[in-house]
């Protein structure tokens, strides 16, 4: 088997001479492929909504492609949720040591913000569930 | 006294196979940062071997490349083996049917990256059914699919410019 010939030089055009019409699409739905399993497998799928927990009962569940802001009353007083495409916050909260707040913006599914002495809580959710840990 | 009558066919296949065999070896010496990810060299003869010679012949140098190969790497009858043989296995059956599409549009990129994917999707299976019994396996998903997509490019371009080089001087069976 010869590898040099005239015909079949190295070059760049050379390679791509050997990609037929049909390859490209082949490659084309490879990189679809991928680019798909990567929010599939590596995300627990896209968040699609947060849920707004009081005193433990679900107080709301927002869908992640709107954009508004939410009041939820508590013992302490009323902690601000807001909501915009794809992600998720606790504005102000009237806690004492603002953890919930300082997280920040919340975007993948599985994250949660906890504002404890409020009693409210917010958390990203997606297609499939997300756990923190799992044991056997 | 048994005597055994060596065809051409047989010469050929042994031959082929050897390639592949040395090709794998290649293969294993290259560091890869993550188990499974291999550029699959091998491979490239097996794609020669399907357009030249037909599928048949396909089969044969590829058993024999994956039961020769893990013997001299050491891994025959360990979990690497039959990954490698389920991937083997898997792949060969897409090539078995993606050899019928129109030669004219399809070339062997389009098998090679098939035939890839076929590869570990087979393996991953395998290791979620048998290995590894947990859905954690799936998470390697994108990284190995992103490997199948790139290296099986990679070795379809060059079995397509291996073939290129040197136009069939026999007549091809299939």
């Amino acid at each position: 088997m010869k590898l040099e010939t005239p015909a079949g030089r190295l070059s760049i055009r050379g390679w791509l001479r050997l990609v037929r019409p049909g390859d490209w699409l082949v490659l084309l739905a490879g990189v679809a492929v991928v680019a798909v399993s990567i929010p599939l497998f590596w995300q627990g799928g896209i968040a699609d909504k947060a849920i707004v927990r009081q005193d433990g009962r679900v107080f709301a569940e927002i869908d992640l492609r709107t954009r508004r802001e939410l009041q939820v009353p508590g013992p302490l007083g009323s902690t601000l949720i807001a909501v915009e495409p794809g992600r998720v916050r606790v504005v102000s909260d009237p806690g004492p040591r603002q953890y919930c707040v300082r997280q920040g913006w919340l975007m993948r599914p599985g994250e949660i913000a906890i504002c404890a002495p409020n009693r409210v809580s917010v958390q990203v959710a997606g297609r499939t569930k997300v756990y923190d840990s799992i044991s056997y | 006294m048994i005597h055994l009558t060596v065809t051409d066919e047989d010469r050929r296949v042994a031959w082929l196979a050897t390639a592949a065999v040395g090709l794998s070896l290649v293969d294993a010496a290259i560091p890869s940062p993550l188990p499974g990810v291999k550029p699959g060299l091998a491979n490239i003869v097996t794609l020669v071997v399907l357009v030249r010679h037909g599928w048949g012949t396909a089969v044969w140098v590829s058993a024999l490349r994956v039961l020769a190969g893990s013997l001299l790497l050491g891994y025959f009858l360990a979990p690497g083996f039959f990954l490698s043989l389920t991937g083997t296995t898997l792949s060969l059956l897409t090539l078995g049917v993606a050899r019928h599409l129109p030669a004219r549009w399809f070339g062997p990129v389009t098998l090679s990256i098939l035939a890839a994917f076929a590869h570990i999707g087979g393996q991953l299976l395998l290791a979620r059914l048998w290995l590894i019994p947990h859905d954690g396996v799936y998470l390697l998903t994108p990284v190995f699919a992103g490997a199948a997509l790139i290296f099986g490019t990679i070795n379809g371009l060059i079995a397509a410019k291996l073939m290129a080089d040197s136009p069939a001087a026999e007549a091809p069976d299939a």
